[in-house]
């Protein structure tokens, strides 16, 4: 079995079973990104209880299945509309970066693509170079994915304190890949049903350019999406004759790499010795 | 023929392990066509969703690599103009036609 780790998983809305699960797969480690609740929230005392729950409970609810919990924590697209909302999470967001569990901010980004999404955007990424702090992207969904994705990128790539190393485009598409690879960003294939990739649209992408800085993930959440994402593409990419080698460094190897650079990411003697 | 990016099977290989799945994919889309047609009332022909499907079913038919991403693009809004303010939480699949 090869281990895997899942750099997009919002283990808040997923059930005690999805870890058992995960860990009997070979999952090792995920890392949550903070998400929308499906509602707007309308204070910032409810981000400041989200937060809570990301560095608090739910590490422990992972550990109990061997399964180490990372969180990244932001206001996110969803909400980004609402500019004083904005600047109230972003004041208490400092408070809670030097928790053991937290990697960064994200998943920030854009949603319907909008002047108020943009500049809170903008805030989370100033927050984030202030504290030094990898980032995580989200891209828009469908028709709003290839223009959201480009203001994303350009918005990024003409700011010169921006170490694209360090920050990881999520939920990548055909059309949308070759401009984040191209400016040394790395990229994320989401494992959704419906509106992000199927596995075998990721390997696709896999074959065509090549494993570097690419990385996938299930992204399962309240919605109809899959904890089990990653196992099941690896059966896909077995089944079209790739090496045990291409599918770890795809699951294991680069996320480990992305990630590590935060200090606070340290995987398991166990898991490094069975990954090794 | 090897080529950079290839797919490791054979397009024979391709064949037996993914017809019949994309033969049942296509056969779904017919359906929805016809059913479509068959609606109890004809009144979105001129959608701008269904006009954008059936663009990408006539790009789907091309001969040439790289269907996949200029369908990405038909079905895109290629608008650079940021909206002035947030009309909704979810996209719609397809861009209006008021904004590509």
């Amino acid at each position: 079995m090869i281990n895997y780790i899942d750099l997009h998983a919002h283990m808040v809305s997923r059930t005690t079973d999805d870890y058992h699960a995960m860990a009997l797969t070979g999952c090792v480690a995920v890392t949550e990104p903070a998400f929308w609740a499906g509602y707007d929230r309308v204070s910032a005392s409810a981000f400041a209880d989200y937060f809570k729950h990301l560095t608090e409970f739910e590490p422990q609810r992972a550990a109990k299945y061997g399964i180490q919990h990372y969180t990244w924590l932001c206001l996110n697209p969803k909400e980004g509309e609402d500019r004083e909302l904005a600047r109230e999470v972003l004041a208490i967001i400092p408070q809670f970066l030097e928790r053991p569990n937290v990697l960064g901010i994200g998943e920030i980004g854009l949603n319907r693509v909008t002047r108020n999404e943009l500049a809170t955007f903008i805030d989370h990424v100033e927050l984030a170079l202030e504290h030094n702090q990898l980032i995580h992207i989200h891209t828009p969904h469908l028709e709003d994915k290839y223009k959201g994705t480009k203001a994303i990128v350009e918005t990024l790539a003409s700011n010169s304190r921006i170490d694209p190393s360090r920050v990881l485009v999520d939920h990548v598409e055909e059309h949308t890949i070759r401009m984040v690879l191209e400016h040394g960003f790395w990229a994320g294939l989401t494992l959704y049903p419906m509106t992000k990739v199927s596995p075998g649209r990721a390997i696709d992408m896999l074959e065509i350019y090549g494993t570097e800085r690419l990385c996938v993930a299930s992204a399962c959440d309240w919605g109809p999406s899959q904890p089990l994402a990653i196992p099941n593409c690896m059966f896909e990419m077995r089944r079209r004759g790739h090496s045990q080698q291409w599918i770890h460094e795809v699951v294991y190897t680069n996320p480990s790499r992305f990630l590590s650079q935060s200090p606070k990411f340290k995987l398991a003697p166990l898991a490094q010795a069975l990954a090794d | 023929m090897q080529i950079e990016g290839s797919c490791p099977k054979t397009q024979r290989e391709l064949i037996e392990l993914e017809f019949i799945e994309h033969r049942t994919k296509i056969l779904d889309i017919a359906a929805f066509l016809d059913r479509f047609d068959r609606s109890i009332e004809h009144n979105a022909n001129d959608d701008f969703r269904i006009k954008a499907f059936r663009e990408a079913l006539a790009a789907l038919n091309s001969s040439e690599f790289g269907r996949v991403e200029r369908i990405q693009m038909l079905l895109s809004d290629l608008s650079s103009e940021l909206r002035a303010e947030r009309d909704g939480q979810s996209a719609y699949g397809a861009a209006k036609e008021s904004e590509q």
